[in-house]
């Protein structure tokens, strides 16, 4: 059971907005062990959120549809459960950082207040023993317990973040996911953060699911890695699977757009051509249109996740070529 | 001989409760056809800095050289003839193209208003630029909306080349764009910087970006120069404990080495009314009494400059 801690399959989610259909989630698999970190990369509308507020349950009423597939946690299937089920659940065992700290925090309630509301709404405490206990979060994110009355304008984009992390994990969550959560800060900020998160991790052994697009914050988090492309996983495997090994033609050209820090390369390597319209997405496999080595049977045919050794995953069905034809290439 | 150079240049704001020290005493050149990089984080002023260099603002007191003259305090008809040679590509491409404009027309205006060509010629010209930053021709008469931000930044770009400009500030080029296009929009503007000699200041936060493209890079804290040397000497020899902490936070994809991470105490203080002293002591590890005193920058090794009272002692040199 250790290994389905929480267990994705097969999710497909879908948007509708002004007559056309948008395939965020395309058939998402992925499960993760309890106390381990997962990295899910890509870019913007490659589905990362879409995934996270599936897991949350907080997609929108309107508009949006899961279309098929499980998310279950420890066994329960969340997407079965009534809303009341879920709203037991969701602060308690799941729990979600937001990208932006100025949205996702509520400018006219202090900020004690707001940790509060969260343990007040899991636990049965008196309001002494719940003020203490949201006392203790605030300290345990660096922020002076005497600060519990003021409100989320006076404090610094950094603090406001770590209130944001101090509401997430009020009530020690088993899950924890990380959308994009350090993305608006400084970069010493973001190290001080980044350092917390990780602390908080190990001392409660919570999973930790950490959505971004920089590759350098998956590689000091995770032990595993997903990367996603339209909706899909493309390549899924351990940390060093992935960074040692990058395979899918997607995950090397991410790679080779970021300049690195100890190398010297003249000129950036990158994917040509953008991201597909998720309204119209291309048949066969999805990274065709964009990909070097894309041959007839790519535009018809679907590829499905090979196994290429030791549990690392691509989406290729020319995976056992690509060797031989990046050699041909260079 | 350098294209751009400012001697102590200080740009203040007035504000209700006292003066904002933006930009306080920058010194530095950049030579033709190099890229110098400008980082720190939100705050420091670079973008200040950036603006005005190019008159964007005015600056309190200090130097402004273009090709070796004085420029800081041109009236605006002199000032128009260095308009055209100082231009600036801003971080957001959304905001910066006019939304009722399509590519030919934000192009062509930029054309006409520099008055190098015919009525005539303007179409052709317009073909050449889309061509230059890769643009398709069937964009043409494409909105703003109508574009990714990857192509965005491209028509912003174009506009920009259209001026002819010999100096361009990048303030943020590609932080609102993914990575592959990031890379895509970079691979382009070193390409323009060598078939058309271009010098660039290049604004960002972003630290593997900076030290890719720079030939030079300075790093600002809190509207002050506290480190400056060629690019790869400083990733070598960070010596401002700043820059070191600086460098040592950014999330490294490499695996297999693991960094000491240094983490710094607090946020950036106040740029209102700051203390004459190393405005960076009270967040340094090495900060002491002698901090308090106002630094100088000082060349610590040929063309490394380092702005810090007790930079012999903490680091052997």
């Amino acid at each position: 059971m250790e290994k389905d801690f929480l267990k994705v399959e097969d999710l497909f989610v879908e948007y509708t907005s002004e007559g056309s259909t948008v395939h965020a989630v395309n058939g998402m698999s992925v499960s993760l062990e309890k106390g381990k970190t997962l990295g899910v990369v890509g870019e913007t509308g490659a589905g990362k959120t879409t995934l996270a507020k599936s897991i949350m349950r907080i997609l929108p009423d309107v508009g949006a549809f899961i279309r098929g597939g499980k998310i279950s946690l420890e066994g329960q299937d969340l997407l079965e459960l009534k809303e009341e089920e879920m709203i037991k659940i969701r602060g308690r065992k799941i729990s979600m950082i937001f990208q932006d700290p100025m949205t996702a925090l509520n400018p006219t309630m202090t900020v004690g207040k707001q940790i509060a509301e969260v343990i007040e709404a899991h636990n049965n405490f008196s309001k002494e023993e719940t003020r203490k206990r949201a006392e203790s979060m605030l300290e345990m994110v660096g922020i002076p317990a005497e600060r519990y009355d003021e409100y989320p304008h006076q404090f610094s984009g950094g603090m406001k973040q770590r209130i944001v992390i101090a509401i997430a994990l009020a009530c020690d969550p088993e899950l924890l996911i990380a959308d994009e959560s350090t993305t608006a800060l400084d970069v010493t900020i973001q190290a001080q953060v980044l350092d917390m998160i990780r602390g908080l991790r190990d001392q409660f052994q919570t999973s930790l699911i950490m959505i971004t697009h920089d590759l350098g914050i998956i590689a000091e988090m995770s032990d595993y890695v997903a990367v996603t492309y339209a909706g899909q996983f493309i390549e899924y495997g351990s940390l060093e699977q992935i960074y040692d090994h990058p395979t899918h033609p997607y995950t090397v050209g991410l790679f080779g757009s970021i300049p690195h820090l100890h190398e010297d390369v003249r000129r950036l390597t990158p994917v040509e051509g953008l991201m597909p319209d998720p309204t119209n997405l291309p048949q066969g496999c999805k990274f065709n249109p964009r990909c070097k080595f894309a041959c007839e049977r790519c535009r018809q045919e679907k590829p499905q996740m090979v196994d290429i050794g030791g549990g690392h995953l691509c989406r290729c069905l020319r995976v056992h070529e690509l060797e031989e034809l990046r050699n041909g290439i260079d | 001989m350098a294209l751009i150079e400012v001697k102590e240049l200080k740009t203040y704001f007035k504000v209700a409760r006292g003066t904002v020290h933006a930009v306080d005493g920058v010194t530095f050149k950049i030579e033709e056809g190099k890229t110098m990089g400008v980082v720190g984080e939100s705050g420091c002023g670079k973008t200040t800095l950036g603006r005005t260099i190019i008159h964007l603002e005015e600056s309190t007191d200090g130097q402004i050289f273009y090709d070796g003259k004085d420029i800081t305090r041109l009236r605006r008809k002199e000032l128009n003839d260095y308009r055209d040679k100082l231009q600036i590509i801003f971080q957001d491409p959304y905001s910066s193209l006019n939304p009722r404009k399509t590519v030919e027309d934000t192009i062509q205006e930029a054309l006409y208003l520099s008055k190098r060509f015919d009525k005539s010629q303007l179409a052709g010209e317009v073909t050449k630029l889309m061509n230059m930053v890769g643009i398709d021709q069937r964009l043409r008469l494409s909105y703003p909306h109508e574009l990714d931000g990857g192509r965005r930044q491209r028509v912003v770009i174009a506009r920009t080349l259209a001026m002819h400009p010999k100096f361009i500030v990048c303030d943020e080029p590609v932080s609102a764009l993914d990575v592959s296009i990031q890379a895509q929009v970079l691979n382009l503007l070193q390409d323009l910087q060598e078939e058309l000699g271009l010098t660039y200041m290049f604004i960002t936060h972003d630290l593997s970006v900076v030290r890719h493209i720079s030939d030079d890079i300075c790093v600002m804290y809190l509207g002050q120069l506290v480190e400056t040397s060629p690019s790869k000497e400083l990733f070598k020899h960070p010596y401002h404990p700043y820059t070191e902490a600086l460098l040592s936070s950014i999330p490294s994809t490499d695996i297999h080495h693991k960094r000491e991470r240094i983490l710094l105490k607090g946020e950036i203080t106040s740029p209102i009314d700051p203390e004459p002293g190393c405005r960076f002591a009270a967040r340094c590890p090495y900060a002491t009494e002698a901090c308090k005193q106002p630094q100088k920058l000082e060349e610590v090794e040929p063309n490394h400059f380092v702005s810090c009272c007790r930079i012999h002692e903490i680091r052997g040199i």
